[in-house]
């Protein structure tokens, strides 16, 4: 019986089954940040250990920093703590950081592709759950707590049982003003944020042949959210041409040494899957959530679910979810105000979104009562937008282009959104009080959000496309 | 914190809501710290208090039902989803529960619980309907949670059920073992494991 992609990857890094247990699995690169590390690091010198490859490890800083003045010293105590406490760590060890201030710093899993680490047939993990989005690339590549950091950076191992297997075919031909981010919110609100869990998902089909690897990655990131351990892609000619070039990327012999084994990377005819799922792209529209899991999304002219669609079993935790948003059952989303505006996140950070976002909004401007925040994913998004030119837009749209970092993904550095105030997010998670304490998030692809920054509001952005 | 798990008789603290996220178990400001510890007094921090304020308890919410105590804490399905923060399982160990019921658990969280010594019971969705009703009519309904036997009951109506665990886990959680010793004691086989694929 033939091999599925996932399988090939898993069996070539197992280096013993336990019965009735969990495998240990080799990873080949691990990536850590400052927030999910720090307890790792001490459990090593508690228990005395080096680092065991500290050249697969890969660092950065990203949740706590801020997006602006990133040359000054970090203004709140307890994250300038923790960004040095990774900086002290990485010099204690021998790894590689790409602190604060360096030409490589970025999001953890916008760097990892930015430069060519991350790589087919790769074994990849992370203290991040978003580490999915390395799945772009054909790795098997998944967030890890603490605990498993510890492990792999005293083993450059895991301990891990196989996972089920699901595939989902999307073919056919994206609508315009449609975008890969629509695609996998489509996906989670058709499958449920549980949907996925247990499984490794490999997405598959036309419609995702077709997409760049920026748009791929937009896609695996999100794996996640409909709980799924992580998402797979099979590499192509626009996967090689990606990598090809990149700081870390193979060259000359090792270059063709690599492709040849990069293109056996495929799921056979006859491989099995556990489950799968067939969409057609031309059903997806532009996709909002409405609730507080990203699996309560809808299409852009479609209605949030009234009571009556929804499970008596299920009601109290829909009503609580309701009116944390302030949204009503069976409410219209077209048309809800809008006071932030976030592009940003490892989902919808790199050079491509900023590029969409931009040409959409030339010659715009903003609404007046709304803010707009740009966070590029990494130093060299932020760069290669300057170079573009692609910042004099924003300037002129009145949209604010900060410095790299998670920024209001998560409420945790400076950017947060406040109580009560509602925001379009081109992130991952909705979750209460994700963006801040109380804050309300609409999530939403960059076509999307930037079209309700230039109306003030939740907007079709295909209405608003026929103008140009 | 308690290394090793057998037999945990207690009352429950129900919290019957479904998809609960690690966001909610500890908010992200709160991951700022360097050590593992004290992560217990911001567990479900914006679900206890209003504003954010201590002095604002939100009444409603079971943990600060003064009815409700115990080792075990009871979740509707998918809990533990969205961020892989561990910090999740430590401050849920921390506040004093050992055992998490729920029908259904995220992957991440369930390995985080798991390498913390916080298990994490599945139980069918029947039997977690169940385990909130009889709280409702009595909060005192104590729950045992037998490891070595793998069986949940709730001992006052003596309904119970079976849980999966697998083997290599439950000896472990059963005498105090940690992956990351096994894993050390591999080192040779992973070396020369490196060297076969280069
Ligand atoms: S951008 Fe958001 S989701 Fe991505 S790594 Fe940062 S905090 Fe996590």
């Amino acid at each position: 019986m033939g091999k599925t992609l996932f399988e090939k990857i898993w069996e070539k890094h197992i280096i013993k089954s336990i019965e009735g247990g969990p495998s240990v699995l080799y990873v080949d690169k691990h990536f850590i940040h400052e927030v999910t590390s720090p307890q790792a690091f001490k459990g090593l010198e508690q228990r005395g250990l080096k680092v065991f490859r500290p050249q697969q490890v890969v660092a950065t800083v990203d949740h706590n920093v801020p997006t602006i003045n990133q040359h000054l010293p970090i203004k709140e105590e307890l994250s300038r703590i923790q960004v040095q406490t990774l900086k002290e760590n990485c010099e204690k060890f021998g790894i590689e950081l790409y602190g604060l201030g360096h030409p490589y710093q970025g999001i953890v899993h916008i760097i990892g592709p930015e430069l060519g680490v991350t790589q087919p047939g790769m074994t990849i993990v992370c203290g991040d759950s978003h580490t999915s989005t390395h799945g772009a690339f054909a790795t098997i590549a998944f967030g890890i707590g603490t605990s498993e950091v510890e492990m792999v950076l005293a083993t450059q191992c895991l301990m891990q049982s196989k996972p089920k297997l699901m595939r989902i075919n999307v073919e056919g031909t994206l609508n315009r003003g449609v975008v890969s981010k629509d695609i996998i919110l489509y996906i989670i609100s058709k499958i449920s944020a549980s949907g996925a869990t247990g499984y490794a998902v490999e997405y598959a089909g036309s419609a995702i042949k077709n997409l760049s690897m920026e748009a791929r990655m937009t896609v695996c990131n999100m794996s996640i959210e409909m709980g799924a351990r992580c998402g797979i892609i099979a590499p192509d000619e626009t996967t090689f041409s990606y990598i090809k070039g990149r700081k870390f990327a193979p060259t000359n012999e090792d270059w063709n040494k690599a492709l040849e084994y990069w293109e056996t990377l495929f799921s056979d005819d006859d491989a099995k899957f556990d489950a799968e799922l067939n969409i057609k792209a031309e059903e997806i529209e532009p996709m909002i959530t409405y609730g507080t899991n990203p699996g309560m999304g809808i299409g852009i002219s479609g209605y949030v679910p009234s009571l009556n669609d929804v499970d008596t079993k299920d009601k109290p935790s829909y009503e609580k979810s309701l009116h944390y948003m302030g949204i009503e059952p069976g409410a219209s989303m077209k048309g809800k105000k809008v006071d932030y505006v976030f592009i940003g996140s490892c989902t919808n950070a790199r050079i491509e979104d900023l590029r969409m976002v931009a040409s959409f909004i030339k010659g715009k401007h903003k609404a007046n009562d709304v803010e707009v925040w740009v966070v590029p994913g990494s130093k060299q998004v932020e760069k290669q937008a300057i170079e573009e030119g692609i910042n004099k837009i924003f300037e002129d749209a009145g949209f604010l282009l900060r410095q790299p970092g998670c920024s209001a993904c998560l409420g945790m550095n400076e950017d947060k959104i406040p109580a009560g105030k509602y925001c379009i997010s081109t992130s991952n998670r909705n979750f209460e009080g994700r963006q801040g304490l109380n804050a309300r998030t609409f999530l939403a692809s960059p076509l999307t959000a930037a079209a309700a920054a230039i109306t003030g509001e939740v907007s079709d952005v295909r209405e608003m496309m026929n103008e140009n | 914190m308690s290394k090793s798990i057998n037999i945990i008789t207690s009352t429950v603290v129900p919290v019957n809501i479904e998809n609960i996220d690690t966001d909610q178990i500890i908010p992200a400001r709160f991951l700022k710290a360097t050590s593992r510890e004290g992560f217990g007094k911001n567990l479900f921090r914006d679900w206890r208090y209003e504003d954010d304020d201590e002095s604002k308890l939100k009444k409603d919410f079971p943990l600060n039902d003064k009815r409700y105590n115990g080792k075990i804490l009871v979740g509707a399905k998918n809990f533990g989803c969205g961020s892989s923060r561990e910090h999740a399982a430590w401050s849920i160990k921390d506040y004093g529960f050992d055992v998490v019921v729920s029908s259904f658990f995220a992957d991440i969280f369930k390995n985080n619980a798991l390498n913390n010594f916080l298990l994490p019971v599945v139980v069918s969705d029947d039997f977690l309907q169940k385990i909130f009703a009889t709280v409702d009519t009595d909060n005192q309904t104590e729950i045992e949670v037998n490891l070595p036997e793998q069986t949940i009951s709730i001992l006052s109506t003596g309904e119970h059920e079976n849980f999966d665990i697998n083997n290599y886990k439950k000896t472990c959680l059963l005498n105090g073992y940690d992956d990351i010793d096994y894993l050390l004691s591999m080192r040779e086989e992973i070396e020369q494991f490196e060297t076969a694929s280069n």
